[in-house]
């Protein structure tokens, strides 16, 4: 188990230095940079430069690559204030620390995706079983059929929707905004029950079509029947045999929509004009602000190798042929 | 006057027309025992299905109206740049009010403006909405070929040839698969777009399309190479790959005639899911901003301006957002038909 972790931080080390790599050059390869854009249409080439002195874009590119990577483990030190240990350099558009401005953004795009994991989980696990334990009935054919629309649904359709019925015209809710959990959980759940409810509803209804058609082929295999056939009660068998069983393919592809996720919470806070990491994400992009950009990037590849790790571990768990090496 | 006897004489000497005869031929064999291809079984399993068929009458009326775009608009009498509320041309029929709202019910729906207008602007709804309709779909068919051709290649050579191709090739696909990727469409696509034009100039449309179409390549093939490596590596294994290896068969001849035949079947599944996924990754980057841009019609930017009417002007968010949930919904029914067509034990 440990060494199964260690091996897989290893590799996540390694695959992040690699992002990492691959957006910084992408990113300087491009004919454009900040202080083109900062400068101005009519630019002299002498302002250019000094401008570019000033955010260190005239070094040699290894140079700056090695500076900002070194930067994370070590801390780097800027004209105007310096940047201790996790430092992801200083934001050009910002003119701030970039690791201060995502410890500011990431607990709102964290609390979407995590509420939301948690609500579609309890929720389309639940009724996928419920429709399967059921099958055939009246539940099973009002889940699926539900299931099926509301997975065709996009955050960004739903979301004004229930913005317009329940904000605008009813006012019955307010409309969202973020307070940290640990300032007032209750606020933080108030705030963000609307946006954590748009973004699962659309996961919910994949998962409940997947676990339903999961536990149904489960209950068709041999250990099933041989388990009901000796007279095993139902009950105990479908939660027993037939429930674990079918989880495995939905850890895997849990594992695989993680990327998905993530790019779930950066759309519901762009529909709700929330202040979190995918607005940072269009900051950086738009601004050609090199250091933002690679914050952003490494932080969000650093939560989909972190999450994936976490998968896999809950995978041995539940299926204990498998083994972690 | 006919009798029984006359007709059924008139009925065999028609069929002693010889080409007569050979339909009847044919016709009496059909009942009888016959060789059916796999792909007619598909088919005939698949007609079979009234869901999948009403699926894929909707998806292709969706195609339909995009491909016909432009002959629509000219029966409708508009187009999706002309700013109705603004331009002094339309000034004898107003389609604003002077808060810049659409006039009439449910966004100014109107002889004129079937779908209403946009507030602020005035532009019609139903010719940006067919027109981005056409930017998304035709981008999406280019997308989602491309990731097809790319993720086959790799899940080919990964799987056939195995070993050492096989594990530096998983590498790599694992490294793009650990991306951020929606964060990385965000970052990358202006980056992208600078690698064509000069920033300070304006971008021209169909630059951003191949900006578009790069970044979501770039970032997409990995599904469909890792299910191809996957089926090629259990066919690897079947006696009849191994008899023609023992004939003598080339790789590329083993490739080409024996394995590329057997995966079109889950290539195809995929690609009916890919599509609609790409649809929505599209109208994503044109809802973040970073996509197609202002005067370009496209359907996710119809969102993006959408959300901000919201409150005011529901109705503008409302007929982009139903009609891409039905094409989604009938494009996902329709990738679960095609798979049960072609594998009647899946079943659901």
């Amino acid at each position: 188990m440990l060494q199964f972790i260690l091996r897989r931080s290893v590799g996540a080390v390694v695959t992040l230095f690699l992002i990492g790599a691959a957006t910084f050059f992408l990113f300087v390869a491009a004919p454009s940079d900040y202080a083109s854009l900062a400068c101005g249409k009519d630019c002299s080439p002498e302002r250019l430069e000094d401008i570019r002195h000033a955010l260190g874009l005239d070094l040699p590119l290894a140079t700056q690559f090695w500076d900002f990577m070194s930067g994370i483990v070590a801390g780097r030190d800027f004209p105007d204030g310096d940047c201790p240990a996790p430092c992801l350099g200083q934001s050009f558009y910002y003119s701030e620390n970039v690791w201060d401005l995502i410890v500011d953004r990431l607990p709102l795009t964290l609390s979407l995706t995590v509420g939301g994991i948690v609500c579609f989980l309890f929720v389309g696990l639940g009724t996928g079983m419920l429709a399967a334990y059921r099958r055939g009935t009246l539940v099973d054919k009002v889940a699926t059929g539900a299931s099926m629309v509301l997975s065709s649904f996009q955050i960004y359709f739903l979301g004004p929707i229930v913005l317009l019925i329940f904000v605008y015209s009813t006012g019955w809710m307010e409309d969202p905004k973020y307070v940290p959990f640990t300032q007032d959980p209750v606020g933080w759940l108030v705030g963000l029950s609307i946006p954590i409810l748009v973004m699962s509803t659309i996961f919910t209804a994949q998962y409940t079509r997947m676990a339903r058609s999961s536990i149904i082929e489960q209950l068709q295999e041999e250990h099933v029947r041989t388990a009901r056939a000796k007279g095993m009660p139902r009950r105990y068998v479908f939660f027993r045999y037939a429930w674990r069983g079918a989880m495995i393919p939905i850890v895997t592809i849990l594992g695989i929509d993680i990327s998905a996720l993530l790019g779930g919470g950066v759309v519901t806070e762009l529909t709700f004009s929330l202040q979190g990491i995918g607005r940072l994400a269009v900051d950086g992009a738009v601004q050609k602000d090199l250091p933002l950009t690679m914050g952003v990037m490494l932080v969000g590849a650093f939560f989909i190798l972190l999450m994936n790790i976490l998968v896999d571990i809950a995978y041995a768990w539940i299926d204990p042929r498998v083994r972690l090496s | 006057m006919t009798s029984p006897t006359k007709a059924e004489d008139s009925g065999s000497a028609v069929a002693l027309e010889p080409e007569l005869a050979s339909t009847s031929e044919t016709a009496k064999n059909k009942t009888g025992l016959e060789g059916r291809s796999p792909g007619r079984l598909m088919w005939q399993r698949f007609r079979r299905d009234r869901t999948g068929m009403i699926c894929a009458a909707v998806v292709i009326f969706f195609f339909a109206i995009s491909l016909l775009a432009p002959l629509l608009t000219a029966i409708s009498g508009t187009n999706p740049y002309t700013l109705y509320g603004q331009d002094p041309t339309y000034a004898d029929s107003p389609v604003l009010d002077d808060f810049g709202l659409p006039l009439g019910y449910f966004g100014g729906v109107s002889a004129e403006h079937w779908f209403g207008v946009e507030p602020q602007y005035g532009r019609d709804l139903f010719a940006m909405m067919i027109y981005g309709m056409r930017t998304s779909l035709y981008m999406a068919l280019g997308v989602s070929t491309l990731l097809t051709l790319t993720g086959v290649l790799i899940g080919v050579v990964g799987g056939y040839f195995g070993g050492r191709t096989d594990y530096w090739l998983g590498r790599v696909t694992d490294f793009f698969l650990s991306f951020p990727s929606q964060l990385f469409f965000i970052a990358f696509m202006p980056v992208v777009t600078a690698f064509f034009v000069d920033p300070r100039e304006e971008t021209p449309t169909y630059f951003r399309a191949l900006a578009i179409l790069i970044v979501l390549w770039v970032l997409g093939w990995m599904g469909m190479a890792r299910l191809v490596r996957s089926v090629v590596l259990a066919l690897r294994e079947r006696e009849f790959i191994e008899a023609a290896k023992v004939s003598g068969a080339s790789p590329a001849r083993i490739i080409r005639k024996e394995i590329l035949p057997n995966i079109v079947t889950p290539v195809l599944v995929q690609y009916t899911y890919q599509l609609p996924s790409t649809i929505l990754t599209i109208a994503f980057l044109s809802f973040a901003g970073v996509g197609f841009v202002e005067p370009t019609p496209d359907w996710g930017r119809l969102f993006a301006a959408g959300a901000q009417y919201t409150q005011q002007d529901p109705a503008f968010i409302f007929f982009p957002g139903i009609a891409l949930v039905i094409f989604i919904l009938c494009f996902n029914l329709l990738g679960d038909s095609v798979r049960d067509a072609f594998d009647p034990k899946s079943g659901r």
